[in-house]
């Protein structure tokens, strides 16, 4: 016994001196070394991707809260115009709800339009079989787009079978299949496909449902809500679509889905849009599961109660700006009833999750609210549920669980704010009512990139959005950087300097971290405040710098793009002197400032450069170019 | 700027408390002041510090509340300022680095296989897990030539602003 172990012993011994024969002390204390930098290198790229993630989402909320200050805007402005002005009476209607046209009603408005022999894409026929949608997806893929006839007609067939579908669909799972749920798409047509490819077409097996905002942001939304559609006409008791916030007529049109059906369909894009509306109107609200799992695009209020959700007119809604729908209600004078629906419609589309208890008002979004855990528990409870599924907010790894695991939120829009930036993932429930979570990435490039090459791709696109915003508010940064430097000496610490941003821009950044992307240090250590304006790397497209005028017009440029595209009603891209007109009359009001007619009058031909009786978009700039004092004024009001 | 050495020391003091406070708000995800322990490594490299494994368990031994997982602002404060103030930790120089590689480079071929690196980094010293090897490969690795240069790599990496 004693010679075995000694034997082993002495073998053991052998083994080890041979293995560590290629160790030598040099060799463990260069591996130590090499171990060490390569760690510290990655914990700083974690901590890059991270605050390149605050930096999107920061910007993004922000820009969700101009919303506000617009969406106010335009309250004063319609509320006040009509003890003012005698104005053509269906200018009112025309500057708020889409033409209501009987015409796309009828089955005729497709039926018309003559499919030219040349059209090599998909010809679909009703009621729509397995080939039909299997053409449409070998189509997209090829960077087809699916002629106007056939977009309108399923529009008019989805319209026509949500109509019968009550605002909360109830499902059952089942031993033998499970169901798929989905987060916010935005028109990534390639997640979409990848979602397909990975999880397996919808059909009778695979059920799927959908949470909402399928259009905006992306470049493909129109094929992949046509897709959504045509599964949705295949398969209805498997396909479950949930409206999000952006399936809305004024997300539209700031966020890029109208803009997309204008430019892919230049005849008949108006019409498109208009059934794009309706059907939006009609989708349902909210799916529950098993009577268990409640999913809802945008989250719950301490108001939210389904029974009450289920028995609202949802298409007679109209969102998400409470001012402007109060008042289009004004004049249906079913003024507070519908308030409160179209409130619980708000809050079920637009909520987010907060981790501190209570239900307050979501000023980020400008509606719905900030639900806390308590509130979730209430909710679950009083209707006998145990999870909550939602998206709306995106996350880095295509979903997140809070509330103690009673709220998940799935997002499958990956790479949202730039390759790189999140997964997306999708959540498969069978009868045991566990959530199982599918995560993926779709990339650009075959070539697998790596983790630096991403974060890099990221942050670069993270910090030129951040400068962008810098130059924006120039002219109130250098006020607040002068009120730490009164000897005029370009320096502030580099406290000074985080401060002056975080009150200015009110963005919850890491502004230390950030510091050497956005500007330069003195020898002495101090901030040279001015090097934040100036380009600090290539391919970073600087403005000319001329007056405070620049700024205002680069900081409102899209809301002015916004007002100008509710003028245009038939997307054209041209206003006429007319509506021009009447619309000047309407800022004028919003000051209290009697306005002369013939002042107007000049104005409004001063600026069509081109004589030709109607104003573009860059004569309408110009237009607040010329008067950007009253519009500053104006704005500042709206945000009161 | 006629300071007081008193006010220099004790600006310096609020920045690097600053400094910490924001690195640890970074992975602060519930906002209440906790970390989770695993973050823990990467907010301290963050900060410009160059624990090995073993500073980093004797770090978090110190500051972790009981083995609850987390870690307190609270406790993590002073323990990473002393870290700071005293430069412990201190950062790894590029020529020194160099000569690591050009240890493990016993040929002195200039590059290193992917099998030798993985060689030395799963084996020896701190190893690397599969997950942090296969990134590493993935990183560092010349695309054409499967090898990995090992200056080219020394000075691509060091590009980075010092934080």
């Amino acid at each position: 016994m004693f010679d075995r172990w000694c034997f082993c012993f002495i073998a053991g011994c052998l083994l080890s001196s041979f293995l560590m024969s290629t160790v030598t002390p040099k060799t463990m204390k260069a591996a130590v070394l090499i171990q060490r930098w390569y760690r510290r290198y990655m914990a700083r790229l974690e901590m890059r991707r991270r605050y390149t993630w605050n930096i999107f989402q920061s910007i993004e909320y922000a820009g969700e809260q101009d919303q506000l200050q617009l969406s106010s805007f335009f309250s004063f402005m319609l509320d006040n115009f009509t003890h003012m002005f005698t104005f053509p009476p269906d200018l009112i209607s025309q500057l708020l709800d889409p033409v209501v046209d009987p015409w796309l009603d009828r089955e005729i408005c497709y039926s018309l339009i003559l499919v030219p022999e040349s059209y090599s894409g998909p010809r679909l026929s009703f009621p729509l079989s397995v080939s039909d949608t299997n053409a449409l997806l070998a189509a997209f893929k090829e960077q087809q787009t699916l002629h106007a006839r056939y977009v309108l007609q399923l529009l008019y067939e989805t319209k026509k079978l949500l109509k019968q579908m009550p605002n909360i669909i109830h499902l059952s799972t089942s031993y033998t299949k499970e169901i798929t749920i989905c987060g916010d798409l935005h028109g990534r047509l390639d997640d979409l496909l990848l979602i397909f490819y990975k999880n397996g077409l919808p059909s009778a097996e695979t059920p799927y449902v959908f949470n909402g905002d399928f259009v905006d942001r992306g470049k493909k939304s129109v094929e992949v809500v046509i897709l959504l559609f045509a599964y949705l006409l295949l398969y209805p008791d498997n396909m479950h679509l949930n409206r999000g916030n952006h399936e809305d007529y004024i997300m539209n049109l700031r966020y890029g889905f109208t803009k997309e059906v204008m430019q892919k369909y230049k005849t008949h894009g108006q019409e498109i849009l208009q059934l794009f509306q309706d059907v939006f109107s009609l989708l349902p609200v909210a799916t529950v599961i098993d009577g268990k799992i409640l999913i809802v695009h945008g989250g719950i209020s301490d108001q939210t109660n389904l029974d009450f959700l289920s028995s609202i007119e949802r298409h007679k809604i109209l969102l998400p700006f409470t001012e402007t729908t109060r008042f289009t209600l004004c004049l249906i004078v079913v003024h507070l009833i519908e308030c409160f629906h179209l409130e619980q419609i708000v809050d079920v589309l637009w909520s987010d999750p907060k981790i501190q208890e209570g239900c307050s008002p979501n000023t980020f979004r400008g509606g719905g609210c900030y639900f806390g855990p308590d509130v979730t528990q209430r909710l679950l409870l009083q209707h006998g549920l145990q999870l909550l599924i939602r998206s709306h907010e995106c996350k880095q790894e295509g979903y997140e669980l809070c509330h103690g695991g009673q709220v998940i939120t799935i997002f499958s829009a990956s790479n949202y704010y730039e390759e790189g930036s999140n997964r997306g993932a999708y959540i498969k429930v069978g009868r045991e009512l566990v959530p199982r979570f599918y995560q993926y990435q779709v990339s650009r490039t075959t070539r697998k990139l790596t983790l630096t090459q991403r974060v890099r791709a990221a942050e670069g696109s993270a910090l030129r959005a951040l400068k962008e915003k810098l130059f924006a508010h120039r002219s109130e940064l250098m006020c607040g950087f002068q009120e730490y430097d009164q000897n005029y000496t370009g320096r502030v610490s580099v406290s000074e300097w985080a401060l002056v941003l975080e009150a200015v821009l009110r963005l919850d950044l890491p502004w230390r971290t950030l510091r050497p992307h956005l500007a330069r240090l003195a020898p002495d250590g101090s901030v040279e405040y001015q090097s934040c304006f100036e380009d600090m790397g290539p391919g970073i497209p600087l403005p000319q710098v001329t007056s405070n005028l620049a700024e205002t017009l680069f900081r409102y440029r899209t809301d002015i793009e916004i007002i100008f595209n509710i003028i245009d009603k038939d997307h054209s891209g041209l206003i006429s002197i007319e509506e021009f007109r009447h619309t000047w009359r309407l800022f004028s009001a919003h000051l209290g400032v009697a306005i002369d007619d013939s002042a107007i009058d000049d104005l409004a031909r001063s600026i069509d450069f081109n004589k030709d009786g109607s104003i573009d978009f860059t004569e309408f700039l110009e237009a607040f170019r010329v008067n950007w004092q009253i519009i500053m004024d104006l704005l500042k009001n709206a945000h009161q | 700027m006629a300071e007081s050495n008193n006010q220099s020391a004790e600006t310096k003091l609020s920045d690097v408390h600053k400094r910490i406070k924001a690195a640890f708000e970074t992975f602060d995800n519930a906002a209440n002041n906790t970390v989770d322990v695993r973050e823990i490594g990467t907010i301290i490299y963050s900060l410009g510090c160059f624990p090995s494994q073993a500073d980093l368990h004797d770090f978090i031994a110190e500051v972790e509340e009981d083995h609850s997982g987390y870690i307190h602002l609270d406790r993590f404060l002073p323990a990473m300022t002393k870290v700071l103030l005293e430069h412990k930790f201190p950062p790894i120089p590029k020529d020194l680095l160099l000569q690591a590689f050009e240890v493990l480079d016993k040929d002195n071929k200039g590059y290193l296989e992917p099998e030798e690196l993985t060689k030395y980094m799963t084996q020896e010293g701190e190893p690397f897990t599969q997950e942090e090897m296969e990134e590493m490969l993935t990183g560092l690795a010349d695309h054409e030539r499967n090898v990995i240069y090992y200056k080219d790599v020394i000075n691509q990496l060091a590009i980075d602003p010092d934080m």
